[in-house]
C-alpha cells in the first residue's frame, strides 16, 4: 500500500510485527514501515471488526493505535522505529492492555 | 526539566518555535512540548531527519519546506529546553498541566502558556472513508515528509483548497501513478471570491504557485474533473474503486489510494479542555478560540498562536509566535511596553502581507456543502465508535438536541480520538435537522484525557 520513495541513508532496522520480523528504515514511523512492509490494517473497528488504516497520519484520527514494546495504545504513525521494536495489533477493546 | 517555567509552549511547528526563539532572547524561561518525535509542526514535519537521511525527498519537497530548516536550526541552537514525544492529556485550574511522555506521566507548572496545536484536515466523510487506502490529501504530504514514502499503486485525489494542489504536484515530482485530480470546488466561487482578487494580488506569490501547481498536473497529464459530486469509496477489506458523478455521468476509476482533503481547521482540544471561549468562523465553517491582537485567550495567562487560532498559513504562524512570545516577555515583565509595540512591528507588517490572499481563498475553497452533512445516512461520521450520519438524524429527531446530548445518545465521540473527526459534523447535522446554525448546537467539551492513557500509566506519574 506504501512504498518508500527511496532508501534512507539510515541505518536498517529490524523490528517485530506481531512475532514476525519486518525491515525498516531509520528515521521513518512504526506506522509507515508497517504499511511498506505491505501490512494493509492497523487495526479492527471495535464494533463491525471492519479493517481500518492510518488516515491522518498526524495523531488526530488514532486509526494506527498499536501496542509497542508493551504499551498500549500508541499511536504508531507518531513513534520512530527502533531496533528491535515489539509491536502488535491492539487488544479487541480499546484499553484493554490484554 | 524545571518545576515551573515562565512560559511554556505547545508544539513545536512554526508557531511555537518563532515564540520560543522569541521568548529565549528575553531571557524568560521556555519549555516546548511536543508530541511528535522532533521539531517542525505538520509543515515542517521531520525536518532534521528528512534533510540527514532523506536529501531526496528534501529536494523534492521544496522551499516552502525548506523554509523550516533555518527556524528548526536557530531554536536548536539556542538551547531552548525541548521535549519531543510529551502528549498533553490534563490541565489543571492552577497554571500545570500533565503531559505523558515515554508512557509516563509528568506534571509541570507555567507562568503563562502558549498553546501552539495547529490545525488539523478537516475530516472528509465519504461513504467508504474508513476502507484502508482513503486517507487526507494533506496526511499524504506529512507521511513523505515523516517517513518519506508515497502510496505504492493507483492513486485519485479528490477535493478542495491549495494543499490538495500541493500534495498533487508534490506526488506527481515523486511520479507516483495520478489517475486523476477530481475538484469538488464549483464554478461559482470563483465568481464569488472574483471580488477578493485586487486584495488577494498584494501577496501574488500565492497565486502563482496555485497556477503553478494546477500547470504541473496538466503538463503530467493528469486529467482533472471539476465540481464532481456523490464522491464515494467503494472496496471490501480495502479501497477497490472511487466513484462519483461528473457533469450528470457517474464515473468510476479503479485505485488503490484515495487522497481526500476539504481545507484545514483549527485543532481546538487543548483550548477547550482550558476552558477557552470559542467562536464560530462562518466563511469556513470551524470553531476557533477568541484571541486578542497578541493572541491572548478569555483564559488569563493562555495564548493561541499560528494555525490553532484561525488558520492562515505557515508564515503567518511564525509571525504570530513572536507577537506571542514579545507579549509573554511584556507580561512577565522582561521587557517594558514600548520594546513589545516597537518589536511587534515587523511583525505584523508579515501578518498584513499574507493576509491579503485569505478573502480570496477562503471564497474560493468553502468546505464542500456534501461533506458538511453526508447526503448518504449511511456514512460513517464517527469513525471510532461507528456512528453513522442516520443515527444522528435519528437522535436529533428523538430530542438530542446539543452535541452534548448527541454523545450521550449515539457515543458519538466518545473513541479514542475524543470528537476530532466528528465534532464539526455532528454539529452541522444536528443543525441542518434542527434548521439551526452549527453555532446553536455547540460542541463538544473538552474533557481529559486528551490521549489515552492507562491506570498503570496514571498510577505511575511523578507529581
Amino acid at each position: 500500500m506504501l512504498k518508500r520513495l527511496r532508501n534512507s541513508k539510515g541505518k536498517n532496522i529490524t523490528i517485530w510485527f506481531e512475532e514476525k520480523p519486518i525491515s525498516a528504515q531509520e528515521g521513518e514511523s512504526v506506522a509507515s514501515a508497517l504499511l511498506c512492509a505491505g501490512v494493509e490494517d492497523l487495526r479492527t473497528a471495535p464494533l463491525s471488526g471492519a479493517s481500518r488504516a492510518p488516515y491522518c497520519w498526524m495523531g488526530v484520527c488514532f486509526e494506527c493505535l498499536l501496542e509497542i514494546d508493551g504499551q498500549p495504545n500508541r499511536q504508531s504513525c507518531l513513534i520512530p522505529v527502533q531496533e528491535g521494536m515489539r509491536i502488535r495489533r491492539p487488544a479487541l477493546n480499546f484499553g484493554e492492555s490484554a | 526539566m524545571k518545576e515551573i517555567y515562565d512560559l511554556l509552549i505547545i508544539g513545536a511547528g512554526p508557531a511555537g518555535l518563532a515564540a520560543a526563539i522569541e521568548a529565549a532572547k528575553h531571557k524568560i524561561s521556555v519549555l516546548v512540548l511536543d508530541e511528535q518525535s522532533e521539531a517542525g509542526g505538520q509543515i515542517y514535519r521531520s525536518i532534521r531527519t528528512t534533510q540527514s537521511l532523506r536529501p531526496e525527498t528534501y529536494a523534492l519537497l521544496g522551499p516552502d519546506y525548506q523554509h523550516g530548516e533555518n527556524l528548526e536550526k536557530t531554536f536548536r541552537e539556542a538551547g531552548i529546553e525541548f521535549l519531543a514525544g510529551a502528549s498533553v492529556w490534563q490541565v489543571e485550574p492552577d497554571r500545570a498541566l500533565h503531559f505523558l511522555r515515554n508512557g509516563k506521566s509528568q506534571k509541570v507548572s507555567y507562568r503563562r502558556l502558549l498553546v501552539a496545536t495547529g490545525a488539523l484536515e478537516r475530516p472528509v466523510p465519504i461513504p467508504g472513508w474508513t476502507l484502508p487506502g482513503v486517507m487526507g490529501a494533506a496526511a499524504a504530504d506529512v507521511l513523505l515528509k515523516s517517513s518519506g514514502a508515497v502510496p505504492s499503486g493507483k492513486v485519485v485525489l479528490a477535493g478542495s483548497g491549495p494543499l490538495l494542489w500541493l500534495a498533487a504536484s508534490r506526488l506527481v515530482s515523486a511520479e507516483v501513478e495520478i489517475l486523476a485530480v477530481l475538484e469538488s470546488t464549483k464554478y461559482a466561487y470563483y465568481l464569488q471570491a472574483l471580488p477578493y482578487l485586487p486584495q488577494a494580488l498584494r501577496a501574488a506569490e500565492y497565486l502563482l504557485k496555485g497556477l503553478r501547481l494546477k500547470r504541473q498536473i496538466r503538463r503530467a497529464g493528469i486529467p482533472v474533473f471539476s465540481g464532481i459530486r456523490q464522491l464515494r469509496a467503494e472496496g471490501a477489506q480495502k479501497l477497490e474503486a472511487v466513484h462519483f458523478d461528473h457533469r450528470g455521468q457517474s464515473k468510476i476509476f479503479e485505485v488503490e489510494t484515495l487522497l481526500i482533503h476539504e481545507g484545514i481547521v483549527p485543532n481546538t482540544q487543548l483550548t477547550r479542555l482550558l476552558g477557552c471561549e470559542h467562536r464560530w468562523y462562518e466563511r469556513q465553517r470551524y470553531w476557533h478560540p477568541l484571541l486578542d491582537e497578541w493572541g491572548n485567550s478569555s483564559v488569563d495567562g493562555v495564548a493561541v498562536a499560528g494555525d490553532g487560532g484561525i488558520v492562515a498559513g505557515a508564515l503567518i504562524a511564525e509571525a504570530s509566535g513572536h507577537l506571542s512570545a514579545l507579549e509573554a516577555a511584556f507580561q512577565l515583565g522582561a521587557i517594558s511596553k514600548d520594546h513589545r509595540d516597537k518589536a511587534a512591528k515587523t511583525y505584523r507588517k508579515i501578518i498584513r502581507h499574507h493576509q491579503a490572499v485569505r478573502p480570496f481563498l477562503e471564497q474560493l475553497f468553502p468546505p464542500n456543502p456534501e461533506i458538511l452533512v453526508p447526503p448518504v445516512d449511511s456514512t460513517l461520521v464517527c469513525r471510532c465508535e461507528e456512528v453513522t450520519a442516520g443515527q444522528i438524524i435519528k437522535a436529533v429527531e428523538l430530542g438530542a438536541h446539543d452535541l452534548s446530548q448527541l454523545k450521550a445518545f449515539t457515543r458519538c465521540g466518545m473513541g479514542p480520538c475524543q470528537g476530532r473527526m466528528c465534532a464539526l459534523t455532528v454539529a452541522e447535522i444536528a443543525a441542518k435537522t434542527q434548521g439551526k446554525s452549527p453555532k446553536e448546537v455547540g460542541s463538544f467539551r473538552g474533557r481529559p484525557p486528551l490521549k489515552p492513557i492507562t491506570l498503570g500509566q496514571l498510577a505511575n506519574s511523578t507529581e
